[in-house]
């Protein structure tokens, strides 16, 4: 398994991207973007901004309408498609939707990443045991899915994401069924993730994780990405409208 | 929160679940059809193997002996010749053994064909005498012809070359029909597993997905589905191998020394047959499954 080479310039660049899904209206336009190795942004904006859609552009799950991609010094247009596996085991996705392989249980899900990368059980065993009572799972490692709460889904799609320590973290939604204090502590986990050298976008809409996240925000809206907002701005508009309707995080 | 591995390590975490579920029923009806492909395939293989030995055995008892027929000389009778050109036979080299039939053997022959008792006494009968050539260094016609000459005898000498090409031509013809209907039973079995591999891939398009964005390459997605049919066609092989061994077994023990019939003389050995039938399986599911799993993976983004 051979990484790409990186030079160290900015981890995802996107100059003048359009996306669009089939023949219908593009639902990014002009995207111009650029995140630095080892930075950490919120993506922000109201439901059906493309939010989502941005990061489906950098985990290569969909092509762009137009513009250039660069992801780890490469033009992601140029990829070969043998290139694609080794760029994506650099990736974390944290899905809106969890995409949880439902005939597997909570240790499986999460281990799922570093059973890719080629580490053996009794390698990983342990690593994957501590992550999940780090999120809160330590007691339903042999749970399936299907008999989890939406808060404890998510934790178990953080946890996955984050375990084999990629370098981009690319995080849709991560509170949107966690109680104020897991909210926390993910965003804790993220944090250290980050602290550690990995590059995060985490896509919200609660305006309290990102007061409290500390860092600068790309705000999207009707598909354009606006000029990024430093932390302190973004902090202050987040207590601005905390309590309001933005306060979307709700309880597990 | 702290974590204590030594309290918190839950049992039943033995070893990875595979990433591909097992789907019980579509895998039951697939493990049916491979099992009893296989146990076709076994038996079809034994009936070769049996066929084979009975040719083989007539080939050899053929090309062993030779059939002279003799035509008596004016003034000579008949049994008088076909004990001359037994004698003339019997010291030729090549030859074991020279004997001429008598009357009573010549009117056997012929019972077949007349019944027992309905040839009369004065119809004229060709005289056979019966050559047991040396089966290490066999005599052959023209050593024969030569015999006969040279004691006179005028007679037609019937080395069974005919008898012997069309059991071979037989034994061919077995071999290959047998050899014909393996290669169905796998080209079958690949394609119904080819099918059942679309059929996984398809209905578990969201564990591709998830594996492809967790970035998974084509031939490890490929592997896993390979790795769970190839294992399934073999224990599904190993089951109709077993029956067909069982099968082969109960036709030895009740047909004797012959098999169930002296032309399919099957041997205690031929059973072993069937060894290689699950790895064979288990080849033919990987290669079809490989293949087409890659086909459907490299169109997959």
């Amino acid at each position: 398994m051979t990484e790409p080479a990186f030079t160290g310039g900015p981890l995802v660049s996107f100059q003048g991207v359009g996306m669009r899904y089939g023949r219908a209206p593009e639902v990014l336009r002009d995207i111009d973007l650029t995140l630095p190795q080892g930075s950490f942004h919120f993506l922000t904006g109201p439901s059906g901004a493309g939010k989502s859609s941005l990061l489906k552009l950098i985990y290569l799950a969909h092509e762009p309408s137009r513009g250039l991609i660069r992801l780890f010094d490469q033009d992601a247009a140029t990829l070969a498609r043998s290139a694609l596996p080794a760029l994506r085991r650099r990736m974390g996705v944290v899905f809106q939707e969890y995409r949880l392989l439902d005939h597997l249980t909570v240790f499986d899900n999460a281990a799922l990443p570093l059973r890719i990368a080629g580490r053996s059980f009794d390698d990983y065993r342990q690593d994957v045991l501590e992550l999940l009572a780090w999120v809160g799972l330590g007691h339903k490692i042999s749970a399936l899915p299907a008999t989890l709460s939406g808060g404890e889904k998510q934790r178990l799609a953080v946890a996955r994401a984050v375990v084999a320590k990629p370098d981009l973290l690319l995080v849709d939604e991560p509170t949107g069924n966690l109680d104020q204090e897991m909210g926390r502590r993910i965003l804790r986990l993220l944090k250290e993730l980050n602290r550690m050298g990995a590059t995060v976008l985490v896509a919200t809409h609660d305006v309290n994780l990102v007061a409290e996240g500390q860092a600068p925000v790309l705000a999207l809206n009707e598909g354009r990405l606006a000029a990024p907002r430093p932390a302190s701005a973004a902090a202050a508009t987040a207590a601005a409208t905390a309590g309001g309707p933005a306060a979307e995080a709700g309880p597990e | 929160m702290t974590f204590d591995p030594r309290t918190d390590v839950h049992d039943g975490l033995a070893k990875p679940a595979p990433l591909f579920p097992r789907q019980s029923q579509q895998d039951r009806t697939l493990g049916l059809v491979v099992a009893v492909l296989c146990f076709l395939a076994c038996l079809c293989a034994m009936a070769a193997l049996a066929s084979d030995r009975a040719a083989s055995g007539w080939r050899r008892e053929l090309g062993a002996s030779a059939t002279v027929q003799v035509r008596p000389k004016a003034g000579q009778t008949a049994s008088e010749a076909a004990a001359r050109a037994a004698e003339a036979l019997a010291g030729a080299r090549g030859v074991q053994e020279a004997r001429a039939l008598d009357r009573q053997a010549a009117e056997k022959l012929l019972e077949p064909w007349l019944g027992a008792g309905n040839i009369p006494e004065d119809l004229p009968l060709p005289r056979l005498v019966v050559v047991d050539l040396d089966r290490r260094r066999p005599a052959d016609v023209a050593t024969l012809n030569q015999a006969l000459a040279a004691a006179g005898v005028d007679a037609e000498v019937d080395d069974h070359g005919r008898w012997i090409a069309d059991v071979r031509r037989t034994g061919d013809i077995t071999r290959g029909a047998a050899l014909g209907a393996l290669v169905l039973f796998a080209v079958a079995a690949g394609a119904m597993i080819a099918f059942a591999t679309r059929a996984t891939l398809q209905t578990r398009r969201d564990v591709v997905e998830v594996l492809h964005l967790a970035g998974a390459e084509d031939r490890f997605v490929a592997g896993l589905v390979q790795r769970r049919f190839a294992l399934l066609a073999g224990e599904a092989g190993a089951v109709g191998a077993a029956l067909a061994a069982a099968v082969a077994a109960l036709m030895t023990l009740a047909g004797g020394a012959d098999g169930l019939t002296p032309v399919l003389p099957l041997a205690w050995t031929d059973l072993l047959a069937v060894v290689p039938c699950p790895v064979l399986a288990a080849v033919v599911a990987a290669i079809a499954v490989r293949r087409t799993a890659m086909s459907i993976l490299l169109r997959a983004d």
